[in-house]
């Protein structure tokens, strides 16, 4: 997969709520606000999985959400990458016990595409400035792509 | 031109109207909603199951991430419920520290509320704007339990963390500036032409449907009903100020108790401005002394809560309306034996459906947004046959069919 060079110019967000608590997700419209204001990077929150390069994913993934996740990461146009945000998409955090909860969501996404470029931002909840710092890591991780063939 | 049959509208789980996974059902003619109905359930994470498997202090925890947003109401209710069943009696000034931190809650939802609803209207400014205030309190929060979302500061018998003299000093500071913008805030919501026609008679719910409904909060307030836990029900500080300050209602403010969402609009924009007031009267007359009555957390847990055999309800006022707790322990267990959460959305989103009727497609979004639906609160709860493991919802006839075999004592 080669990139454009017109692509690392900005990246567009899809927020998806994987059955989160809703602590990362006032977060992520905290970062999009004006104290921290990530729009000046160009970075903007979007309406459709097919308009955005990177998908923020917050929350636990449970069995009501699993298939839906699955087709809103197939309906992202490539290249593109997954944010997870927050511990529970890395390691199910609190809930990780729970009956309902479909594994970390990290293992979930990569039998679904083995080659998906997965960042994480760890906290519970996360600050802001974290997802500043990991939208700016999964922008690196895509311009990598550009040396390979 | 032949007429149009009713047609369905699916929205949700994921749409850009809603911040959380839900799925509303409308039956439309032309523009006009016929009918409306909710499947929850996209957001249940066990949390009640996971709470009868840790013992009280790591539910603690689980409480806040009940809901990220309201996160010191839950945690508040938890502990009250489970100080009533083990007896356990907080210390003045933790009660004082409570409601601050609480109030300083309500403040900071109710500013993220006034933001959505002006993003739902197409009002992007608004957003912009409310969210730039708001990070003030963020920071008053941040200075006082250490955190901004999630801050961990309620435990039984008081709370975490003390305040500062010098952390009084810049909560009062950034609150002081919060007064001065009092005017402005109002007159950009309240007399804003676009933010009137939007709101004005649109998802009206009435004083009778509001009672009949059982709802609570901001949402009934509106429609005039004076239903408020902090004054009816006082708990922790609570009681000290009742005289101080009284319910919101919008007649109270020279606008009509209509129940419409503008009337929502001026019930939470002016508590916000009384939560703020309530802060600074609990800053003026915070008792000195300890601020918990067991410091020593393993006697907590080993002597207090393990011992302790009983049940209790808790209720408080949250963001959204009135969180009720219930929680049982068995001595010699651990664990909680039974914990029950009614988070104030699961006694609102009843209303939905009146405020629907006849609302133009349009509108859905502010009328969806206008109860300040907590999603993750509400998706605990869903009904799973054992035998069949198929899921089901259970109607009212149903439950009273099943709650009256099992008061006869059948299973």
């Amino acid at each position: 997969m080669k990139l454009t060079k017109s692509f690392d110019r900005s990246l567009w967000v899809f927020h998806v709520n994987a059955a989160s608590c809703n602590g990362c997700d006032i977060e992520i419209v905290a970062a999009l606000t004006p104290r921290y204001d990530v729009e000046r990077f160009g970075i903007k929150l979007v309406g459709t999985p097919r308009h955005a390069d990177v998908l923020l994913v917050t929350g636990p993934v449970n069995t009501q959400m699993a298939d839906r996740v699955r087709r809103i990461y197939e309906q992202t146009p490539g290249p593109k990458a997954v944010l997870i945000i927050g511990n529970c998409g890395a390691s199910s955090g609190v809930y990780y016990d729970s009956y309902c909860i479909q594994g970390p969501f990290d293992e979930f996404i990569k039998k679904v595409d083995p080659n998906a470029i997965i960042v994480y931002v760890p906290g519970c909840p996360i600050r802001p400035e974290a997802i500043i710092m990991g939208v700016v890591e999964a922008w690196k991780a895509l311009e990598k792509l550009r040396g390979e063939a | 031109m032949a007429k149009a049959p009713p047609y369905p509208l699916m929205i949700g789980p994921i749409h850009p109207a809603l911040k959380e996974p839900t799925m509303f059902k409308f039956t439309l003619e032309g523009e006009r909603v016929l009918d409306a109905d909710l499947q929850p359930g996209f957001n249940h994470r066990g949390i009640e199951y996971l709470g009868m498997k840790r013992n009280p202090l790591q539910v603690l925890h689980l409480t806040e991430r009940v809901c990220g947003i309201c996160s010191a109401a839950h945690q508040f209710v938890f502990t009250r419920a489970v100080e009533h069943a083990a007896v356990i009696q907080p210390t003045e000034r933790a009660d004082y520290l409570r409601v601050l931190i609480a109030e300083l809650e309500r403040i900071h939802s109710h500013l993220l509320w006034a933001g959505v609803a002006g993003h739902e209207l197409g009002f992007d400014s608004v957003l912009y704007y409310t969210w730039k205030i708001r990070e003030d309190v963020q920071d008053i929060l941040e200075i006082l339990t250490g955190n901004r979302v999630n801050h961990s500061y309620y435990i039984f018998g008081g709370v975490r963390r003390d305040v500062s003299d010098e952390g009084i000093a810049k909560a009062r500071k950034i609150l002081q500036g919060y007064k001065k913008l009092e005017d402005t805030v109002l007159n950009i919501f309240l007399s804003d032409p676009t933010i009137a026609h939007r709101t004005r008679d649109v998802g009206t719910l009435t004083y009778d449907n509001a009672i009949k409904l059982c709802a609570c909060g901001p949402l009934t307030r509106g429609a005039g009903v004076k239903k408020d836990v902090r004054f009816s029900w006082p708990c922790a500080a609570y009681g000290d100020m009742k005289n101080d300050f009284k319910v919101v209602i919008p007649s109270d403010y020279g606008y009509p108790n209509k129940g419409d969402i503008f009337s929502q609009v001026v019930v939470r924009l002016h508590e916000t401005f009384e939560a703020i007031r309530m802060c600074d009267w609990v800053l003026d007359n915070l008792p000195k002394g300890p601020i918990t009555s067991e410091p020593n957390l393993s006697a907590l847990l080993m002597a207090k809560l393990r011992m302790a055999e009983g049940e209790a309800v808790a209720r408080v006022e949250a963001p959204r309306g009135e969180d009720i707790h219930y929680v049982r322990l068995k001595k010699g267990k651990m664990e909680i034996d039974s914990w029950k959460v009614r988070v104030p959305t699961y006694g609102n989103i009843m209303s939905w459906i009146t405020m629907f009727k006849d609302a133009q497609i349009a509108d859905i979004p502010i009328i969806i947004a206008s109860i300040d639906p907590c999603i993750g609160c509400m998706d605990r709860v869903t009904v799973v046959d054992g035998d069949s493991g198929k899921e089901k919802v259970l109607g009212m006839d149903e439950i009273k069919r099943l709650a009256d075999r099992r008061a006869r004592g059948w299973k």
